[in-house]
């Protein structure tokens, strides 16, 4: 659930990150977008979406393995672990950021 | 009889079909008493119009399955004192099937995707061929031991997120079937098993929550199995044996 | 999902886990290098390495992204398998665009 939701999430914002990173051709728009972002609110949002590709990806790589090794137990305890990881990664940048 | 142990158990039965509700019964508590033993005392003693499925009361004919608070079991196995919430029960018919009355689900679609996964042994010899012989140590013989002691009890199906979701999914106990028979080199119908479970409601669908394996009361493990039919389909259609 | 699918989203999958790695790493380091927007376009102009790295990024999530939105509008929204599938490629594509419109914005120039 936690990997389908973050899945929504990335793909809500990719389109945006995409529509965003194209405006770097016109300068003076990007950088009124560049201001916007200066903001904590903006820079929450960043945090939680580098949360949501970490989640994702550890996600992703729990499937990989369950499917394709042979390694079936406590994946509760995977799991968990793996969101831990996650939000750890996504406080770390909101530090780096703030 | 085992003893009454004195205390009074609050059980919430669904009455009703698929729009049915809840009623509430009081059932005396005693010692060993199965779920199974509860709604039997209700039918006998309270209410005899109770519909509900059993037939061996020892976890063999997979026939007594049920929603237990919440989570799908085998009734005739599941202790009352390992799963009652302070003396309270709520038992539902089994999850993900149409409701006939009361306990008793509906087991059609599931009987029916167990044919559509070619979940039927596809014979390669007659009466009067030789027996063959197949070791027990060999690999093949090996894997399919790991889920050939389904009982047919729908606990997997019941509990599963993506039957839940997509109508068409053949479900964990035909998939793992289909992952036996797979295994079984007397068998005929492997190219056209591996090309029925790698449609869209195939084994590709499943999700790998591992709820099958969490419930299922043989212990076995169909998330194992689908993932290794993923493995044997997903070679094949590479190699270009089955189409998508 | 079918195998077909199954495997375009799994190869997919495996093809981007170490590009995220990187891609995580590479805000990382901006961030903690205190690098402006400006700092950053300049070492991506002209630069044949990021555009094929974001590149191969932006294709591989487009896929992985448009067989991703068909699974969840198969299984949760109310709407025709058949529908489900055109929404999917429409999304697929448009990110594919977009995508590399936005490589082309940080690497030409």
């Amino acid at each position: 659930m936690g990997h389908r939701l973050s899945g929504i999430a990335l793909a809500v914002f990719l389109p945006l990150h995409f529509l965003a990173l194209a405006l770097s051709l016109e300068a003076v728009r990007f950088e009124a977008f560049l201001r916007w972002t200066d903001v904590p609110v903006v820079k929450l949002a960043e945090a939680g979406l580098v949360f949501a590709l970490a989640v994702h990806f550890l996600g992703g790589l729990r499937i990989l393995f369950v499917e394709n090794f042979e390694w079936r137990s406590n994946q509760l305890r995977v799991a968990t672990a793996a969101g831990g990881v996650a939000a750890m990664v996504g406080f770390a940048f909101l530090l780096r950021v703030l | 009889m085992p003893r009454d142990t004195g205390d009074t158990l609050e059980v919430s039965i669904w009455r009703g079909g698929q729009d049915g509700a809840y009623q509430s019964y009081s059932v005396p508590s005693r010692d060993s008493q199965t779920v199974l033993d509860v709604v039997t005392y209700v039918q006998r003693y309270i209410d005899p119009t109770l519909t509900y499925r059993f037939a061996c009361r020892v976890g063999m004919c997979g026939s007594c399955a049920m929603t237990v608070n919440g989570r799908p079991r085998w009734t005739c196995r599941t202790h009352v004192s390992k799963v009652s919430k302070g003396g309270n029960l709520k038992i539902a018919p089994l999850s993900n099937l149409p409701v006939i009355k009361d306990l008793a689900a509906d087991m059609r679609p599931f009987f029916e995707k167990w044919q559509e996964a070619k979940g039927v042994f596809e014979p390669t010899k007659t009466r009067h061929d030789p027996v063959e012989a197949i070791r027990p140590n060999e690999p093949a013989r090996v894997a399919a031991d790991e889920g050939i002691e389904c009982i047919n009890c729908g606990v997997c199906y019941a509990g599963c997120d993506t039957v839940r979701w997509n109508a068409d999914y053949l479900g964990p106990a035909a998939l793992n079937r289909a992952w036996t028979l797979m295994n079984d080199r007397r068998d005929s119908g492997q190219s056209q098993r591996l090309a029925a479970i790698s449609t869209d409601g195939g084994c590709h669908a499943c999700h790998s929550h591992q709820s099958c394996q969490e419930f299922c009361p043989q212990s076995l493990n169909p998330t194992g199995s689908i993932a290794q039919l993923k493995r044997l389909a997903t070679k094949a259609y590479l190699r270009g044996e089955i189409g998508s | 999902m079918n195998v077909r699918l199954y495997v375009w989203q799994r190869g997919t999958a495996a093809l981007m886990a170490p590009l995220v790695l990187i891609h995580l790493a590479v805000m990382f380091y901006a961030t903690r290098q205190g690098l402006t927007a400006a700092d950053i376009l300049g070492r991506t102009r002209g630069s044949i390495a990021w555009a094929l790295f974001y590149g191969t990024f932006v294709a591989a999530s487009a896929i992985h992204a448009g067989i991703g939105v068909r699974g969840i509008l198969v299984e949760w929204a109310p709407i025709r398998p058949r529908a489900a599938e055109l929404t999917a490629i429409v999304f697929g594509l448009l990110l594919c665009a977009l995508g590399i419109r936005a490589v082309y914005a940080v690497v030409s120039g």
